[in-house]
């Protein structure tokens, strides 16, 4: 079985935001596999040590993601890919017009993404894919089971409700938070990322036309929001305490629950 | 040039949601007065919700009301709003940006070819052009964008936008429209557990009453719950909780988590670690309850009470049931 995993490199989650001449500004940053797509990556290499097969993971971003890459060779897969280009905007459909183009020439049993970017928190460009590549797909899985060969059934995490379905393969899933405990990659595993195969890919290279993906969106504005400043801390033992916050929120009921 | 504009109605245990009526309002937002705005509502035996949606200030409701549209399937909601998409040709589509919506506007917007933003919180118009504005890194960051051409498609965050209202103007048509699948099923749907029926949605609660590891164990979720449920709110929770099996994953809020701006935020035994407040800290006031002054939770708070959360939320419970009643 061929399992691709679509995957970008985000800024760890603990990194603070720093806007410099209009941009994000990348220095000393961490980056990190996106925690999500870290969540594809385990699934993929739990599905090939149990039922065999090969790991391909997938990126297009700037020269820097080839650092997540190996990361996730490091982790168990078998082979990256990094397509990069300055030709390509910072935009989700044409992410994933590169990604059909790529996948069109090398198809996949499956297609593991994330269920969203954590920086972009767009949320759609696995999804585009798969409707690009006219395949099925369950976005936000906890749970993926073989029942045969090529079928497969996954719950979805719908906003609490979970949902359970059925289909065949091929397939692109993305991964939720619950899908299982990603592995740190060991240092046999690092050491072995280094000899797999790593191949960087231009938008020549898989056959587009920098035309065909100008980007549909343009950003006008980039600001950080307004500084929580810090309350007041209630004084007064604890009963008062609480009277006192009840009296300072001017709480109205209504149908739908009660508000300010 | 005038233009149409097209929201995808949702509905759950059989009302309409309250982010439909905010999908609206941000297309009235967008909108100029010459455009159009219609609605598209699917699911089973979901008539009365037509008409009731009829009152809105909409041109036209397109219903698709079939056995087979009772749950949500990807692949035949998305081939019969493909349709109506097609006949209506959109130059805007709007949807909430629920479980729904993230999953079916990519697809739409890849059968349009069309940008989409995400998550918008805000819409105002300069000039010619609409501005949209979203939350970047969970909210650590926003922007404002715009769309290169049309058609586009925007998913609208639950919560920031105001429900727009029922009209004065005589109801809106609606037309049924019989789905036409040509391709044989390759998804189904084999069960729906549903484990928040009846129960306030976390991204639309108004009153959020958030536990994290400072509640122990999952009985000690108990008071909060109750808190909660007496301000008609919803129980949220930190990784730590849920991590530490205290509660579903599905509660969690933060980076990866859900982001909620609710009125009220009521954070207890939770630290604040910077990926819980970027999911939080849109919220209009945060309350914290925690032990140790020093926690982090404080420095965003607008009221903090320091103190043991098993003693202060029945306390709160009591003093808001005073004022309540
Ligand atoms: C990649 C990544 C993603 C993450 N995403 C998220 C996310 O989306 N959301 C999220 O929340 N976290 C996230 N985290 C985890 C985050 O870093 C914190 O570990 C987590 O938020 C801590 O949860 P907590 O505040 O409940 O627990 P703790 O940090 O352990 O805090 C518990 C608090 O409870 C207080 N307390 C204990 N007992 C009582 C009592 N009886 N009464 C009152 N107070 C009490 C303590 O003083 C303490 O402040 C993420 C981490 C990583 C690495």
């Amino acid at each position: 079985m061929k399992v691709g995993v679509i995957m970008k490199q985000t800024f760890d989650t603990e990194e603070k935001i720093i806007i410099h001449n209009g941009i994000i500004s990348e220095e000393g940053v961490k980056f990190v596999i996106n925690p999500y797509d870290e969540y594809a990556v385990e699934e993929a290499i739990r599905l090939k040590e149990n039922a065999g097969g090969q790991v391909v993971a997938i990126s297009v971003g700037p020269p820097r993601c080839a650092e997540a890459l190996r990361t996730a060779l490091a982790m168990g897969a078998d082979e990256a890919i990094l397509i990069t280009d300055d030709r390509i905007p910072h935009d989700e459909y044409a992410v994933s017009v590169v990604l059909a183009a790529y996948f069109a020439d090398n198809p996949f049993d499956l297609i593991l993404g994330g269920n969203f970017a954590i920086d972009t928190g767009a949320g759609q460009v696995a999804v585009r894919l798969a409707e690009l590549l006219q395949l099925p797909h369950v976005s936000s899985i906890t749970k993926l089971t073989f029942i045969s060969v090529e079928r497969v059934q996954v719950e979805r995490d719908a906003e609490g409700d979970l949902e359970l379905l059925e289909l065949d393969l091929p397939a692109l899933f993305t991964a939720q938070q619950g899908l299982n405990e990603p592995r740190y990659p060991s240092l046999p595993g690092i050491l072995k990322a280094k000899k797999k195969p790593f191949q960087q890919l231009s938008l020549d290279d898989v056959g587009i036309d920098p035309n065909d993906v100008q980007a549909k969106t343009n950003r006008a504005e980039l600001f950080l929001p307004p500084v929580r400043a810090a309350g007041q801390i209630l004084q007064g033992d604890l009963p008062e305490q609480a009277a006192k916050l009840v009296g300072l929120l001017h709480i109205t009921p209504r149908p739908g629950g009660t508000s300010l | 040039m005038s233009r149409t504009f097209l929201i995808i109605a949702e509905h759950r245990d059989g009302k309409l949601r309250q982010v439909t009526m905010e999908a609206l309002q941000a297309a009235i937002e967008a909108s100029e007065h010459d455009d159009r705005i219609s609605a598209v509502l699917i699911g089973s035996g979901v008539e009365p919700l037509a008409d009731e949606l009829s009152a809105y200030p909409l041109s036209e409701i397109h219903l698709l009301d079939e056995d087979q549209f009772l749950t949500y399937n990807p692949e035949t909601y998305t081939a019969a709003l493909g349709g109506i998409i097609e006949t209506v040709r959109p130059d805007g589509l709007f949807i909430g940006h629920t479980a729904m919506g993230r999953d079916i506007a990519p697809a739409l917007a890849a059968k349009l070819q069309a940008g989409q933003l995400s998550d918008v919180i805000a819409i105002e118009k300069i000039d010619d052009s609409v501005l949209f504005t979203r939350p970047v890194y969970a909210g650590k960051a926003l922007e404002k964008k715009t769309f290169a051409q049309y058609p586009w498609v925007v998913t609208v965050r639950p919560n920031n936008f105001i429900a727009a209202s029922r009209s004065d103007h005589p109801p809106a048509s609606i037309t049924r429209v019989v789905s036409t699948s040509a391709t044989p099923l390759r998804t189904i749907v084999k069960d729906v557990v549903r484990k928040t029926s009846g129960k306030v949605d976390l991204t639309e609660a108004k009153v959020i009453v958030s536990g994290g590891r400072g509640v122990k164990s999952a009985d000690g979720f108990k008071p909060l719950e109750e808190l909660a449920e007496l301000l008609g709110g919803a129980v949220g929770a930190s990784r730590g909780a849920c991590d530490a099996g205290y509660c579903d994953y599905a509660l969690q809020i933060g980076q990866t988590g859900k982001v909620v701006t609710p009125e009220i935020y009521i954070a207890c035994g939770i630290s604040g670690a910077i990926q819980h407040l970027a999911g939080m800290s849109g919220s209009r006031v945060i309350i914290a309850i925690n032990k140790d002054p020093e926690a982090p939770i404080f420095k965003v708070a607008d009221y903090g009470i320091v103190g043991d959360l098993f003693e202060v939320v029945p306390l709160l419970t009591q003093e808001f049931r005073k004022v309540l009643n």
